[in-house]
Order: C-alpha cells, then sequence, then structure tokens
C-alpha cells in the first residue's frame, strides 16, 4: 500500500528518482532546489547509491555524462543560474544520445537574480539552452505529487528515447508541502547494448562521444536523432485540459501559474464567462494539436506565465496565429495573484481580447 | 509542558517547529512572562520565525532574528543581540533551531552557557508523516544526530504529526504507537502533542497531552 507523506516538492523528485532506480546523484547546492541534494545526501549512503557534491555545476553534469554512459540511471539538479553553467554538458549529452534526467527549480533572472520562484527558463528549456540542434523533454509539474510522477516518467523517458529528461519546476513547487502518495515503483528495463561497460574481449568496443570530424556523418547522425524527436513529438504529448468543451476563452498555463490561473478560472465561470483551460505538461513536446483544436472555438487565448512572454510565442505558433494571444505575467520571483488572471480573462471577455 | 525559562524547539526539517514555537512564545506571553524569541535558524531562507513579526510584536514578545531573515538573501548568520535573553535570567527565552544536524550546529555555540545554568527544556518537535522519520528508529537516529551536532540532550518529545491541512485526528492518533516506540527507544517523555486548534477538542484524541496550534502561514 501507498504510504501518506508531507513531502517538500524537492523532496518528492529525490524520493521519486530513487525508486526509480536512480542511485547516482551529482550536484552542487543552490536555493531553492539544495532540498534535492540534501535529501539525497541522507539517502543514498543507506541504499548502496552514490551521493556526490561537485566541486562545480559543469563537474556534476560532466560526472552525469559519464554514469548515463555506463547504462546506469543517474541525475542532476539546480536552479536557473546553475542550469546555464550545466548546459554545455547537456549538449554533449544530447550530442552522445545519452539518457538523463535534470531538475531545474527555477528562480528569478537573468544573471543571479534572486531566490523567489520563476518560469523564465522556458526558452532555455525547451529551445536549446547549450549549443546545437538538439532537444530535451521538458516536463511541468503542477504539484508535488506531480514532482514525483514526473520525475518516475522522465527517468522512462529518458531511456526510451536515449536523450535528456528534464523537469522544469520553479521555487513555489520546490519549496511548497503537500501530502502525496509514493507507492513502489516498477522499474522498466531499456536496451543498453550501447553503453560503456567494458568489453571483458567478448564484444566490440562501444563508443561513448559526441565528436564527429566527417560532416556527411554528423549529418547522418543528425538526421538520425530529429527521427527520434519526431516519435516524441507523436507518442508523448500531455496536457491537462480543464473547463474547455464549451469553452471560449483559453488560459494557457503551467505548473504554480496554472494552479494559479485554476481558481481565476473558477471564479470567472460562476461569473457566467466561458472559459477553460489547457495546461502543457510537457512543454516540449509542446501540446499544439489540442492548442490549434481549441482555436476552433476558442476566440482569444491568454497565455499566463512568470516571465516576459516565452510560451506565448509556442502558442502563437501552435494556433497558427488565428486569434490573438495575450500575456498575463509577474516577474522577477512574484507569482501572479488569481485576481490578475481573473481581471485578465474579464477584460478578453469584454473585448474579444484581453 | 515543562515550565522552564529556555524552551529550545529541535527536530527535523519540516517538522514544524517555527509553528509550535511562535505559539509556545505567545503562549507564555499570555500567562505574564517577559518573553523573547529567537531565530537561530541558519538553513532556510524561507519560512521562518520573521513571517509571524506582527503578530508577535503585538502580542509583546520580542523577536530576535539575523538581520538577513526574511530579505531573500541567503546568507547564515546570527545576531550579538540573542547573547542577551539567554543570558538574562529574567526573561523566558524560546529558541527555533534550524532542521536537522546541519541546523543545530547554531545551538551549540551556547550550550555550555544553557547547560550551566541548568534551567531549560529541549524539546524534540517529531512528524511521522515526514518522508526520512517515518518509524521510530528512524526518528532515533536523527534525534541522536541533533544532540551530536549541539552538544545538548533532549528532555522530551512533542508529537507534531501532520499532513498539512489535509490533517485529520484520525492521522493523529495512528503514530500513537510510534511515538510510545520512541519515548522507550529514547528514553525520554512525550511532552505534548500538537494538533491545528480546530481539532484539539476531537474525541479521538481526548486524554491525550494536546497543544493547539493557530498556524503561522507564509504569506504570499
Amino acid at each position: 500500500m501507498a504510504e501518506k507523506v508531507l513531502m517538500k516538492g524537492n523532496e518528492a523528485i529525490a524520493e521519486a528518482a530513487i525508486r526509480a532506480g536512480c542511485r547516482h546523484y551529482f550536484g552542487y547546492p543552490i536555493t531553492p532546489q539544495t532540498e534535492v541534494a540534501a535529501y539525497m545526501a541522507k539517502r543514498m549512503p543507506k541504499i548502496g547509491g552514490c551521493f556526490l557534491q561537485a566541486e562545480s555545476e559543469i563537474a556534476a553534469i560532466n560526472m552525469v555524462y559519464g554514469v548515463a554512459g555506463a547504462g546506469k540511471r543517474v541525475m542532476t539538479s539546480s536552479s536557473s543560474p546553475g542550469i546555464s553553467l550545466k548546459s554545455e554538458g547537456l549538449s554533449y549529452l544530447a550530442g552522445s544520445d545519452l539518457p538523463a534526467f535534470v531538475v531545474n527549480v527555477q528562480r528569478g533572472g537573468p544573471g543571479l537574480g534572486g531566490i523567489q520562484p520563476s518560469q523564465s527558463d522556458y526558452f532555455q528549456a525547451t529551445k536549446g539552452g547549450g549549443h546545437g540542434d538538439y532537444k530535451m523533454i521538458v516536463l511541468a509539474p503542477a504539484s508535488v505529487q506531480e514532482m514525483a510522477s514526473l520525475t518516475i516518467k522522465g527517468f522512462d523517458l529518458a531511456d526510451k528515447y536515449r536523450m535528456t529528461a528534464m523537469i522544469l519546476a520553479d521555487g513555489t513547487m520546490g519549496q511548497m508541502m503537500e501530502p502525496v502518495e509514493l507507492g513502489d515503483v516498477e522499474v522498466k528495463e531499456y536496451d543498453k547494448s550501447w553503453a560503456v561497460t567494458g568489453t571483458k574481449c567478448q564484444r566490440p568496443h562501444n563508443i561513448v562521444n559526441s565528436l564527429s570530424l566527417v560532416p556527411e556523418e554528423l549529418e547522418q547522425l543528425n538526421f538520425a536523432r530529429y527521427e527520434r524527436y519526431k516519435a516524441v513529438e507523436e507518442n508523448e504529448v500531455m496536457y491537462e485540459s480543464y473547463l474547455m468543451d464549451d469553452a471560449e476563452i483559453c488560459v494557457v498555463a503551467f505548473g504554480i501559474s496554472a494552479r494559479v490561473s485554476k481558481n481565476a478560472i473558477n471564479e470567472a465561470r460562476k461569473q457566467g464567462i466561458k472559459v477553460g483551460m489547457i495546461r502543457p505538461i510537457t512543454l516540449w513536446p509542446f501540446p499544439k494539436a489540442p492548442l490549434l483544436a481549441a482555436a476552433d472555438h476558442c476566440r482569444t487565448f491568454i497565455s499566463v506565465e512568470m516571465n516576459m512572454g516565452q510560451m506565448i510565442e509556442d502558442i502563437e505558433l501552435a494556433i497558427r496565429c488565428r486569434r490573438p494571444v495575450t500575456l498575463c505575467n509577474r516577474v522577477g520571483g512574484m507569482i501572479p495573484a488569481p485576481e490578475q488572471v481573473l481581471e485578465a480573462i474579464q477584460k478578453a471577455n469584454e473585448g474579444g481580447q484581453a | 509542558m515543562q515550565q522552564k525559562r529556555i524552551t529550545v524547539f529541535c527536530g527535523h526539517y519540516g517538522s514544524g517547529k517555527t509553528n509550535i514555537a511562535v505559539n509556545y512564545a505567545l503562549a507564555r506571553k499570555r500567562a505574564g512572562e517577559t518573553v523573547s524569541i529567537i531565530d537561530l535558524d541558519i538553513v532556510n531562507p524561507y519560512f521562518r520565525t520573521k513571517d509571524s513579526e506582527q503578530e508577535l510584536r503585538d502580542a509583546g514578545v520580542e523577536l530576535i532574528c539575523s538581520d538577513y531573515a526574511g530579505s531573500n538573501l541567503d546568507i547564515p548568520a546570527l545576531p550579538a543581540a540573542m547573547q542577551r535573553p539567554i543570558a538574562d535570567r529574567s526573561t523566558t527565552c524560546v529558541l527555533d533551531v534550524g532542521g536537522d544536524d546541519q541546523g543545530a550546529v547554531a545551538l551549540g555555540r551556547f550550550a555550555d552557557q544553557i547547560k550551566a545554568e541548568n534551567d531549560y527544556a529541549m524539546l524534540f518537535v517529531l512528524s511521522f508523516y515526514r518522508p526520512l522519520t517515518q518509524t521510530p528508529e528512524d526518528a532515533l537516529d536523527v534525534l541522536r544526530e541533533i544532540e551530536a551536532a549541539c552538544g545538548l540532550r533532549f528532555t522530551g518529545i512533542v508529537n507534531n504529526s501532520n499532513l498539512g491541512d489535509a490533517t485529520t485526528a484520525a492521522d493523529i492518533f495512528a503514530t500513537a504507537e510510534r511515538t510510545e516506540k520512541l519515548c522507550l527507544l529514547s528514553g525520554l517523555p512525550l511532552v505534548a502533542t500538537t494538533v491545528r486548534a480546530d481539532l484539539a477538542d476531537d474525541p479521538a484524541l481526548r486524554g491525550k497531552v494536546v497543544f493547539p496550534l493557530h498556524l503561522q502561514k507564509k504569506p504570499i
């Protein structure tokens, strides 16, 4: 039976990762995700796992590269500035087609910014961050329970597609406490015949490498990688649809912004406004199809996000600019209040757009 | 609860120390004492005693905390002013210590002084619904780690088992057996079971040592 415990979002990620079979954690402390590392430091030695506080973020991500190359489940976690430091490693992981699990509990930026929550690393997570053509599977939890369930999902997706899966949370999600039920997790086995585990003189060498000096070959590697990405886009889109059946206004929000928006939508519904929400759970692959379908019956869209307007570009592309999309936002560590979102909904209802 | 001049609340991370310390300081104040509450938390930059500043001030409880508390500046620092109420034997002192052994390190600085006066209670705040203290054995490990880090021995246990807003009286009742086991293992008495104020009259908890809590929540 699953036991109920009261956990911080950061702790839920750490415990879920352990249950998903992760026995290697490498990190470097930064608020507001330090509890992930603190939890791993306490638990890993008791279960024969490895917790290592690296000398820097760059060292940590390269340790992840090493364990991933050996075919073992491995993770690192950080917050915005730390993820910037890890971005070179993320590109190398992609270039070597290695499965890895990375957590970004975002804080306000740019630069050192502050320690309060933010969603301003959306571009960094979904459009690259590191150099070269690559994608990561980006998961956006909106509750402590989802911090756990999407962690488990993330490890599976990473192994299945040999790519990095990232949890893109924010300081609120990391710090808030909620009751969570954690059951036993069935750890799925994936083919890792490519892993560098020692040939024992019984098979040819496996090579993990992102260097490819023959342009014809490097092109083919990129083409093959994007075939896999295409499969991810076809099979792995996740989103929540809330009161969308008769909606004329569509709110799009993820993570903590979606929770705030839900309160505002409930209030607007009481006032007779036909508003619903599409909450992307995967930010990449982005839920393009349900948004395009919503453009058939919604006359306007509102993007609620804690940045200067990043996801809004993906919404416009998904609906092919058929409807106006307006931005309802706070930045710098501020969280939109339900009243602010409600006001945006009311304006959209009155004017045909927000 | 034991009424000593100095009451120290220690426990694992997220056990509810700050909530209890603030409620306890206000209760001692209502009993007519001169009360100072000292925020010794050097671990958590978010939820801390400072969040209850207004309520404490209105009640006439002195709050002593780092100049950086609540400033988002993530710097572990302790103000010199906390020495005064710890030394002043006419003041009732409530110490809110940071979580786990890392948090308890800050208390070590005052250990000799507190032991020398020998008029203190040091209470282990515990929730069996937190992930790393779900069994009496795991809780005992944390208890001993904290003692080793600060150089003071616990004198009692506060059972603050809860699931946040979702807590029911049955959830609390379900931890009674584990609490007894921890008391046996540690040789310490259970001095209070803390519950959300609206649960204090629940029949399931009748006859238990209950201390009702008015929850201090961080405003968003």
